[in-house]
C-alpha cells in the first residue's frame, strides 16, 4: 500500500487531470450537438486548471519524486509541461473553428487531445524506463486515433495507418534498447541506469548497441532524418486541427523524452550519442531545408520545415551541457508557439468547403487582409530566423552551445541550411505581399480565433523583449 | 531424465515448429491456427517454469480472446496470400543474407559474452504459494503507477476504436427493447365501434 | 521410475474424472428428452430397457456405426481436428473442479483462472467446424456462435471477479470453505452476489450455445449451425462436449455461488444433514442440470441481435457495477473475506 498519501501530492496535476478527462468523456455522450462549445470550454478550463496546479508546486529548482522514483517533478518537466498546457490551450481555440466547419467537433477530439497531454506529462515526468514508454505509448495512441478522426477521407486513413505502422515499429525499437539496458544494468530506473553505466562495468559494445535503438526511438518521435517519413504524410493527410496539435505539444514531449532517457539515463554514454544525434541533426537540417523548397503545399512544406527545425533541437541536445540542454528547451518551446500560429493562419483562412492548405491560397493576402499578413509575415520571418523576431534567439542559444561543446562544422552546417532555408520562408511572405489576388479571401473565423491568432503572432516580437528572463528560466531549470 | 525435461525438449519441438509454420503455411487459417499452438505451448513452457499466473493469462488473452477475433477476421476476409508472396524467390537470397548478417551482428554484440548465465546472478528463489498472489501484490504496490498507466491507454484503446467506427445511421430500423416492454395498452389496442349489421348486408 | 509411476498415476486419476463425466453425459441426454417429453405431456423414450433407460447406449453405438462423412472442399485436416478442440477443453477444464474437500485432480491456487482460460478454447471447435465444413448454414452459425461466445464470457470473467473478490482466493476448494458458516445457505455467495450469480448462469447457458441462446444451432433457419456437416462419431464429440461444458457450468454455479459441498442445513441440524459431504454437491449439480433442461422447454429462442443486446449493454454494466459494490462491502465488512 502506499503508505503516506502526501507523498502522492506532485502528481495532482496529472490526477487530476485524468479526472477531468472522464468527466469531458461522459459529458460529451450526455451533450447534444449544438451545446458542444461546453466541451470546448470544459477543456480549456482543465488544461488552465491543471496548469494552476502544476504552478502551485513549481519545481524550478527543486526535485520531487513519488512512487519509488517512477515519477519525477523537476523545473525542466514543469517548464515543458506548462507549455504543453498552453500549446494545447491555443490549438483547442485555432481547432473549434475548423472541427464546426468541416463538421468534425466532436467530443472525442478534445478527449484524445486531453489523453495525448496526460500522456506526454508522464513522460516527462518519466523517472523509470516503464513509465517513459507507457508515456510515451499513451501520447502515440491517441495521436493516431486523431489523425484518423476523419473516416471519410482515404488521405487521412493512409496517413492514420503510415503513422500507426511506422510508429509501432519504432516503439518496438525502443523497447528492444530499453530491454538491453535492463539487461546490462539490472534497472529500469533512470537514476540507477546512469549510475550503473558510471561504473564502466558494462561491455561498451553492448551498451553503443542500446543507446542505438533508444537514439532511434526518440529521433522517431522528433521525426528526425533518417526517421521522418511519416512527418510530411501525416501532416498532410491529417485534419488540419489535428495537425496542429501534432506539429506543437508533442515536439516539447519528445524534448522532455530525450532530457529523460540522454541526459539523465545514458548521461555517461554522453560520446555516443552526441555522435548519433548528430548525425541525426545534419541530415534533418540538410535535408528538412532542401525538400520544403520543392513543396507547394503549405503543410507539406510545415511539414519538411519542422524537420529542419528538429535538426537545431538536437543540436542543443548533443552538446552534452547544462547551456545546451537549456538552449534546446527554450527552441522547442518558441518553436511550438510558432508552429501553431503558423496553422493557426491556414485554419483562420479556411472555411467550409475550402482549406486554405496551397501557398497561392494565400496569394495577395496582403491587399485584402493586411492585419492577417502581416501576422503571417512575423511567424514566417520568425520560423526563418530572422532578427529581432525570437526565432532568431532561439536559433543563436542553439548554436553557441554546440560551438561551445565543439562542434563548430556541425553550426556552419546549421547557418547554412538557415540561409537555404529562409527561402522558402520568404516566398510565402513574398506571395502575400507582391502577388496579386485571384481569389476573394472570406475571413469567417471567430473573434476568439482572432484575437488569439493576434496573440500569437505578435508573441513572435514581443518574446523577444522577454527572451532574457525565459532563457533564464530555462538555464535555472538545469541547475 | 526427468519428466519436466522431456516435457520442455518436447513443447520446445512443438514450438519452434509450429512458430515456422506460421509464417511458411499457405492458408492463413492454417497459419493462424498455427499461431494459437505456438502460444499455447509457450504458456506451458510457463508452468514449468512455475509461472502458473502468466501461462493461464497467456492462454486466457492471447488464445482465448485475440486469437479468436484475430480467426474470425481472417474467416471472413478471405485474405488471398498469392499477391503478398509475389517475388517471393526472387527476394530470397537478398532476404537470407541479410538476415544472416544481422544474425551475426547480433550474436557478435548480445551474444554470451555480454548476456551469458555466467554474468548474471541466479535468480531469487521461486515464491513460496502462490505466484498469482504475489503478482498482484507488486502490481498494486511497486508497479501501481504504471499498472495505472497501462490502464488509461487501454481506455483510450476503447475511446478510439469507438470513434474511428461508430456510425449513428439514419433511416435504421432497430427496436428499443426498453420500450418495447414499457408500451401501454393505449399506445397499441384501438378499440373501434364496428356496426353490428351493416344495411347494405355486407355483414355475416 | 518415480516418474513413470507419478504419469500413470495422474492417468488413472484423469480416467476416474472423465468416465463418470461421459456416463453422466449419455444419461443427461436421457434425462433431456424424459424431461421435456413430461413437459409437453408426453413420455419420451420409452423403448430400450425398462422405461428407455438403455437409450443412450442405443445412441451412442448408432452414433459409432455411422459414417463419418467429409464434404467436398472441405478442410480435411481442420475438419477432423474440430470436434477434438471442442472436447479436449471440455474436458480439460475439470482438472481443478474439487468435489469435496481435498478431493480434486489438482489444486492449483489460480484455479478459477484456469476455468476461464479453457472454457475461453472452448470456441475453437466450434469456429472452425464451421468453417472447414465448407457450408453456408455451418459458417453461419459457427460466426454467431463465436460472437456470442466471446461477448458472453466477458460478462461472465466479471462476475467471477465478483467471486474472487469476496472469497480472497482462486482457489477453487478455498472459495468453498470461504462460503462456510453458521447461517447456512445466508454465508453462501448467491446472496451477496445476486446479480452476479443470476448472470453467471445465463452466461453459462449462452457459453453452451444452449437454448433460449442457441441461436448458433437454430434449427428453424440455419438447419443446426456449425455441425450440420458432422455425422457418426465426430458429432457424437461434439454432443460430448456440450453436455460436459453443461455439467461443468452445473458444478461451478454450485461451487462458486452455493457453497459446493456445505450443507444447507449447516450448524441448525446436527448429523449427518447439517455435514458438508459430496452428496451436497450433487443435489445442487443436479439442480442446475435441470435448469438447463427446463429452460430449454420453456423459454423461445433469443433473436441474435438482443442476445447481443443482453450480454453488451445489459449484463456488463450490472457486473461492473456489483464488482465496484462488493469491493466496498468486502473493505466494509458486510460480507465477510474468506479464508
Amino acid at each position: 500500500m502506499i503508505e503516506n498519501w502526501s507523498s502522492l501530492i506532485p502528481l495532482l496535476p496529472e490526477v487530476f487531470l485524468l479526472g477531468m478527462i472522464c468527466v469531458i468523456l461522459i459529458a460529451g455522450l450526455y451533450i447534444d450537438e449544438k451545446r458542444r462549445g461546453i466541451i470546448h470550454f470544459l477543456a480549456i478550463l482543465t488544461l488552465a486548471l491543471t496548469a494552476v496546479l502544476t504552478l502551485r508546486h513549481f519545481a524550478v529548482g527543486q526535485r520531487y519524486t513519488a512512487l519509488g522514483g517512477m515519477f519525477v517533478r523537476d523545473g525542466v518537466g514543469d517548464i515543458l509541461k506548462l507549455f504543453v498546457y498552453l500549446s494545447t490551450a491555443i490549438v483547442f481555440v485555432y481547432a473549434k473553428h475548423w472541427l464546426r466547419a468541416n463538421k468534425l467537433f466532436s467530443p472525442e477530439f478534445y478527449v484524445l487531445a486531453l489523453f495525448a497531454v496526460l500522456g506526454m506529462c508522464i513522460l516527462i515526468s518519466g523517472g523509470n524506463l516503464l513509465t517513459i514508454y507507457l508515456g510515451l505509448e499513451l501520447m502515440a495512441l491517441s495521436s493516431y486515433a486523431m489523425v484518423a478522426l476523419n473516416r471519410d477521407s482515404p488521405v487521412a486513413a493512409e496517413s492514420a495507418m503510415k503513422y500507426f505502422v511506422l510508429g509501432a515499429l519504432a516503439s518496438g525499437l525502443l523497447l528492444y534498447g530499453m530491454s538491453i539496458l535492463y539487461g546490462l544494468t539490472g534497472s529500469l530506473d533512470i537514476t540507477l541506469i546512469a549510475k550503473a553505466l558510471e561504473s564502466g562495468r558494462q561491455p561498451e559494445v553492448a551498451v553503443a548497441f542500446a543507446v542505438v535503438f533508444v537514439v532511434v526511438g526518440i529521433g522517431f518521435k522528433f521525426g528526425a532524418v533518417p526517421f521522418h517519413m511519416w512527418v510530411p504524410d501525416v501532416y498532410h493527410g491529417a485534419p488540419t486541427a489535428v495537425t496542429l496539435f501534432l506539429a506543437s505539444a508533442p515536439k516539447l514531449a519528445a524534448v522532455g523524452m530525450a532530457f529523460r532517457l540522454l541526459a539523465e539515463g545514458l548521461e555517461p554514454m554522453v560520446k555516443d550519442w552526441a555522435q548519433m544525434l548528430g548525425f541525426l541533426a545534419m541530415m534533418s537540417l540538410v535535408v528538412g531545408n532542401l525538400a520544403a523548397i520543392a513543396q507547394t503545399n503549405l503543410k507539406r512544406m510545415l511539414a519538411y520545415s519542422t524537420i529542419s527545425h528538429v535538426g537545431f533541437i538536437l543540436l542543443g541536445i548533443l552538446a552534452g551541457s547544462e547551456q545546451g540542454y537549456a538552449a534546446a528547451m527554450f527552441y522547442a518551446i518558441t518553436y511550438a508557439l510558432m508552429t501553431t500560429a503558423a496553422f493557426g493562419m491556414i485554419i483562420a483562412l479556411s472555411h467550409s468547403g475550402f482549406e486554405a492548405e496551397r501557398i497561392e491560397d494565400f496569394k495577395g493576402l496582403n491587399q485584402r487582409q493586411p492585419w492577417l499578413a502581416f501576422l503571417m509575415l512575423l511567424v514566417m520571418a520568425s520560423l526563418g530566423g530572422f532578427p529581432p523576431l525570437v526565432g532568431f534567439f532561439s536559433k543563436l542559444y542553439v548554436l553557441q552551445a554546440a560551438i561551445n561543446a565543439g562542434w563548430l562544422w556541425l553550426a556552419i552546417v546549421a547557418v547554412v541550411m538557415a540561409v537555404v532555408g529562409a527561402y522558402y520562408y520568404l516566398r510565402v511572405i513574398k506571395v502575400m505581399y507582391f502577388d496579386e489576388p485571384d481569389r476573394e479571401h472570406q475571413i469567417q473565423a471567430p473573434g476568439d480565433v482572432r484575437v488569439v491568432l493576434a496573440a500569437n503572432g505578435l508573441l513572435q516580437l514581443f518574446l523577444t523583449l522577454f527572451v532574457g528572463s525565459l532563457t533564464a528560466l530555462c538555464v535555472a531549470a538545469w541547475q | 531424465m526427468p519428466i519436466e525435461t522431456i516435457l520442455f525438449f518436447a513443447l520446445s519441438t512443438v514450438l519452434v515448429i509450429a512458430a515456422g509454420a506460421v509464417v511458411t503455411l499457405r492458408n492463413p487459417v492454417h497459419a493462424a491456427m498455427c499461431l494459437v499452438l505456438t502460444f499455447f505451448t509457450s504458456s506451458m513452457l510457463w508452468v514449468l517454469l512455475r509461472a502458473e499466473f502468466l501461462a493461464i493469462a497467456l492462454v486466457l488473452v492471447y488464445v482465448g480472446a485475440v486469437m479468436v477475433l484475430f480467426l474470425f477476421v481472417v474467416m471472413m476476409l478471405d485474405i488471398n496470400t498469392t499477391p503478398l508472396r509475389e517475388g517471393f524467390a526472387r527476394y530470397l537470397p537478398v532476404g537470407l543474407l541479410i538476415a544472416a548478417i544481422m544474425a551475426a551482428q547480433m550474436i557478435a554484440v548480445l551474444g554470451t559474452q555480454h548476456f551469458g548465465f555466467d554474468r548474471y546472478a541466479a535468480p531469487a528463489a521461486v515464491v513460496e504459494g502462490s505466484n498469482t498472489e504475489a503478482l498482484g501484490r507488486l502490481l498494486y504496490t511497486q508497479y501501481v503507477y504504471p499498472f495505472e498507466i497501462a490502464a488509461v491507454i487501454l481506455l483510450v484503446a476503447i475511446v478510439a476504436a469507438i470513434a474511428l467506427t461508430h456510425r449513428r445511421r439514419e433511416g435504421v430500423k432497430t427496436q428499443d427493447p426498453g420500450k418495447q416492454t414499457m408500451v401501454t395498452k393505449a399506445e397499441r389496442l384501438r378499440v373501434v365501434k364496428v356496426g353490428s349489421e351493416s344495411k347494405e348486408g355486407r355483414g355475416a | 521410475m518415480a516418474d513413470l509411476l507419478l504419469v500413470l498415476w495422474t492417468l488413472l486419476k484423469i480416467l476416474l474424472v472423465t468416465v463418470p463425466i461421459i456416463v453422466t453425459v449419455a444419461f443427461y441426454t436421457l434425462a433431456e428428452r424424459k424431461v421435456i417429453g413430461y413437459m409437453q405431456v408426453r413420455r419420451g423414450p420409452m423403448h430400450i430397457g425398462p422405461f428407455g433407460l438403455l437409450q443412450p447406449f442405443a445412441d451412442v453405438f448408432k452414433m459409432l456405426f455411422k459414417e463419418l462423412m467429409v464434404p467436398a472442399n472441405a478442410d480435411r485436416t481442420l475438419y477432423v481436428i474440430a470436434p477434438l478442440l471442442s472436447l479436449a477443453p471440455a474436458l480439460a477444464a475439470w482438472a481443478v473442479v474439487p468435489f469435496d474437500e481435498g478431493i480434486a485432480l489438482s489444486q492449483i491456487d489460480a484455479g478459477l483462472l484456469y476455468l476461464l482460460a479453457m472454457t475461453s478454447l472452448g470456441v475453437y471447435g466450434v469456429i472452425l467446424a464451421g468453417w472447414a465444413s465448407n457450408s453456408k448454414y455451418a459458417f453461419l452459425g459457427a460466426m454467431r456462435s463465436a460472437a456470442q461466445i466471446v461477448s458472453y464470457e466477458i460478462a461472465m470473467g466479471f462476475a467471477l471477479v465478483g467471486v474472487l473478490i469476496a472469497a480472497g482466493t482462486l482457489n477453487l476448494e478455498k472459495i468453498v470453505l470461504a462460503q462456510a458458516g453458521n447461517l447456512g445457505p445466508f454465508e453462501w455467495f448467491w446472496w451477496p452476489l445476486l446479480p452476479l450469480f443470476v448472470i453467471y448462469f445465463i452466461s453459462g447457458v449462452a457459453e453452451t450455445n444452449r437454448a433460449p441462446f442457441d441461436v448458433a444451432e437454430g434449427e428453424s433457419e440455419i438447419v443446426a449451425g456449425f455441425h450440420v456437416e458432422y455425422s457418426g462419431a465426430a458429432f457424437a464429440v461434439f454432443f460430448l462436449a456440450e453436455y460436459a461444458n453443461m455439467i461443468l457450468i452445473s458444478f461451478l454455479a454450485a461451487i462458486l455461488f452455493m457453497g459446493g459441498w456445505l450443507s444447507p442445513f449447516q450448524g441448525l441440524i446436527p448429523g449427518f444433514l447439517g455435514e458438508p459431504s459430496p452428496i451436497w454437491l450433487a443435489v445442487k449439480v443436479v439442480f442446475f442440470m435441470f435448469c438447463f433442461l427446463w429452460f430449454r422447454a420453456t423459454f423461445p429462442r433469443y433473436r441474435y441481435d438482443q442476445i447481443m443486446r443482453l450480454g453488451w449493454k445489459i449484463f456488463i454494466p450490472i457486473t461492473i457495477v456489483w464488482i465496484a459494490v462488493i469491493a466496498v462491502m468486502v473493505v466494509g465488512g458486510v460480507v465477510e473475506r474468506g479464508v
